[in-house]
């Protein structure tokens, strides 16, 4: 989806996220990362996947609609020239991969991406990421495209070379994350991983999307998004992450039916 | 309550006194009066308004009881140094529209500060009458005045603006639409100076939109209030963010703002520091009371912002905000909502009416009790708290007797919510991209008498320097920041 946003697109670093909504009255906020954007046009990139009721309804807007949105939030990846840097995107994740790929690459770092998806068909970004980094592993869970494995599979052989990757950056669902972080800690390879966990404000005031990060508690809008991933307490992230899983079941359900009664109604 | 409930004897009791010229004692054997409010049993479960307000007549008689002392004690006491006694003799001679636009000379806000000021511990603590009768809950009840004749001024559809001054070709940036921006903006926009609010939700009001309650608070009546800005010509930017959309730096340099004034409010909810917190079902007040006012989840069927399902809720804290969270956690349907308060009820700084109402509508207290740890199912739920008892030692540096701990009194109670409300640090993004701006060890932002921050042309006030203060103090902070901006920028 591109968004005219000039300001935002203009101030936004890799690694920042905005808050959108849908309209101002009853709908939700939600966090989403930039895939990118073009500062001269002033538009921003979100790519997203519809997982509920307000995911849904976003992806039924229009061209020329309008939308809430706030932003660039959270801390820009700290860019540096490393030496050989490991990007790995999962699904969705590929999207906020790109610009952080990009900007180490851009700082000088040898770029080596590993790219995942359950299937070939949801393998995003691929065209812009090969443009740019050094080496793009694909892998998918069925093998469609690339090996048939996960994403730890080819980091673990990365970080058995020698010299090991200098960083590892990590963006995809918590569990990819996590077992990121299992693959690389034995080598002792730092890590960061980009959080996305439920928030309402994103400017520091709600303190719901709050992570403890070696055994401290922190903030993902104002501390974050990334953190060493190696201190992050992965379970008690990805149970916080599921605190409203029953309602979002009833609600997006019910989102099914409505857009099923309207275009239904649309057609009549 | 009083037994000048209703109006009609209200208006009979108001044709007594008027027969003749009163004396100061008889006024004072006036007794105070009480609001009308909805029955407790009824408002647990509904979202309206819990006071009613005033009616003419008792409005009439409860302003029969200002002596109008000449020293006027009860004006320094009011932050914003409203001329009480001045609009209260207007309602005396039926005069409501001139005693609103006497209030609003000095605050914009009344129909807000009416309801949400803790009037004990202001104007009305220093109120002479009050002071003869041997108890604050005696005085001249001038908060329940305001709010009569603010929603008096404006259910008659001649809501006033104040008028903006000639353009003088300067423009100011206020940062927060909360009640120390408005305050700003208004004061600012008076001198003819362009204003642009920037906020970063999609609702101006700040706390009085995402904060406190619709049954304390109407949303509506914060709107319109806000929208009279609008009539004056200040500008809204909503969702904008300064310090990420928009560096406060590039405002005053890039921009052409001649002075930006910060009203950002309160800042990261502070936890308790036990164990467990970050379990499910653990929430800070912010962001319990953020989901169900500003981003409406109480009405479950339209609003897309999920609520947590609560049957037993433990709130921590003593203050309005910890009142806010219980009172609204009975309407969101929970079986039983405990407030635990460290020390007693006489050393709550929760304003007296909310305590009186909680207790009315069911909450239960608590008090010398705090936890230790909160304890969670294998599904990293909130299945538990663990909890203290304290005893009251000596007074400490805040003058409230220091609770303290009773080795071995923990006992275990069964929550499925946790609500902490002990206030907020202080927002760190401002500060954090920009420097040079002077804060303390809490983020809080440093100011001068005249609210001025370490940089020339920025001021600050409200809770981003106060920390967790009331509507009332960030109002009056925000109009002293307007007065020293525009002897600046003139």
């Amino acid at each position: 989806m591109s968004i005219d946003a000039p300001l935002v697109a203009r101030e936004r670093k890799a690694g920042q996220f905005v808050i959108v909504q849908c309209d101002d009255d009853y709908a939700e906020r939600i966090p989403l990362t930039i895939a990118d954007a073009d500062p001269e046009k002033g538009s921003l990139t979100l790519i997203f996947q519809t997982v509920g009721a307000s995911t849904h309804k976003l992806a039924l807007k229009e061209p020329g609609d309008e939308i809430v949105l706030l932003g660039p939030l959270g801390n820009p990846t700290h860019i540096g020239n490393f030496g050989w840097a490991v990007c790995v995107g999962g699904g969705i994740g590929l999207a906020p991969l790109y610009p952080i790929a990009k900007a180490l690459k851009a700082a000088g770092n040898r770029v080596t991406v590993i790219s995942g998806a359950r299937t070939a068909e949801l393998l995003i970004m691929q065209d812009e990421l090969n443009a740019i980094v050094d080496k793009n592993i694909v892998v998918t869970d069925d093998g469609t495209a690339g090996l048939k494995a996960l994403v730890t599979g080819p980091l673990g052989e990365l970080c058995r070379e020698n010299p090991p990757p200098d960083i590892v950056v990590t963006l995809g669902p918590p569990i990819m994350m996590k077992f990121c972080a299992e693959t690389t800690r034995p080598f002792g390879v730092k890590t960061l991983a980009s959080l996305n966990t439920i928030m309402i404000d994103g400017t520091g005031m709600c303190g719901g999307c709050r992570v403890s990060v070696g055994g401290e508690t922190k903030f993902v809008c104002v501390d974050g998004p990334e953190f060493d991933a190696h201190l992050v307490d992965w379970t008690q992230m990805m149970s916080r992450l599921g605190a409203y899983k029953p309602r979002e079941k009833i609600d997006h359900d019910r989102c099914h039916l409505e857009i099923a009664a309207e275009t239904q109604g649309g057609r009549a | 309550m009083s037994h000048a409930d209703s109006p009609e004897l209200a208006g009979t009791e108001l044709e007594k006194l008027r027969s003749a010229p009163l004396s100061n004692k008889a006024r004072m054997a006036i007794p105070a009066q009480d609001m009308p409010c909805q029955k407790p049993e009824v408002r647990r479960g509904n979202m309206g308004e819990v006071a009613e307000g005033y009616g003419k007549e008792q409005a009439t008689l409860e302003a029969e009881r200002c002596l109008q002392c000449r020293n006027a004690p009860c004006i320094a006491g009011c932050p914003v140094k409203v001329d009480i006694p001045g609009f209260i003799d207007r309602i005396k001679k039926n005069d409501f529209l001139g005693a609103a636009a006497v209030i609003k000379r000095t605050n914009l806000l009344p129909s807000i500060c009416g309801r949400v000021c803790p009037q004990e511990k202001q104007c009305q603590l220093p109120c002479t009458v009050g002071k003869a009768l041997g108890g604050v809950e005696k005085a001249v009840q001038i908060g329940r005045l305001e709010r009569f004749v603010a929603d008096y001024e404006r259910e008659s559809g001649q809501l006033s603006a104040p008028a903006a001054g000639s353009s003088t070709g300067r423009k100011v940036a206020v940062v927060g639409a909360g009640p120390a921006g408005l305050t700003c903006a208004v004061d600012v926009r008076r001198e003819g100076h362009r204003v642009t609010i920037f906020e970063a939700f999609h609702k101006a009001g700040g706390v009085m939109v995402y904060g406190i309650p619709e049954f304390r608070l109407p949303k509506a009546l914060v709107a319109s209030e806000a929208g009279v800005l609008e009539s004056m010509g200040v500008e809204y930017e909503m969702n904008f963010l300064v310090g990420r959309t928009r560096r406060l730096s590039s405002l005053l340099s890039e921009d052409g703002y001649d002075a930006v004034f910060v009203g950002t409010g309160a800042g990261l909810p502070k936890f308790m520091d036990i164990p467990g917190e970050n379990l499910v079902g653990v929430f800070s007040a912010n962001e319990y009371l953020t989901r169900t006012n500003l981003m409406k989840a109480y009405n479950a069927a339209k609003a897309a912002t999920p609520l947590y399902p609560s049957r037993r809720v433990a709130v921590l804290g003593g203050g309005n905000v910890a009142m806010d969270s219980a009172r609204m956690a009975l309407r969101l349907g929970a079986e039983e909502v405990r407030v635990l308060y460290r020390r007693t009820r006489d050393e709550m700084p929760a304003r007296a009416e909310e305590v009186v109402h909680a207790m009315e509508e069911g909450v239960i207290f608590d008090f010398l009790t705090s936890p230790t740890r909160v304890m969670g199912d294998d599904s990293g739920r909130v299945a538990a708290l663990e909890v203290l008892s304290y005893s009251l030692g000596e007074p400490d540096e805040s003058g409230r007797r220091r609770p303290i701990a009773i080795r071995g009194s923990e006992k275990v109670f069964p929550f499925d919510t946790i609500i902490v409300a002990v206030g907020n640090e202080s927002n760190p993004l401002i500060s954090k991209t920009t420097p040079e701006l002077k804060v303390d060890r809490w983020g809080h932002i440093l100011v001068d008498e005249k609210q001025k921050t370490s940089i020339e042309r920025v001021y600050a006030g409200g809770d981003i320097v106060l920390g967790a203060a009331t509507v009332i103090l960030a109002m009056g902070e925000g109009r002293r920041a307007a007065a020293a901006i525009n002897e600046v920028i003139q």
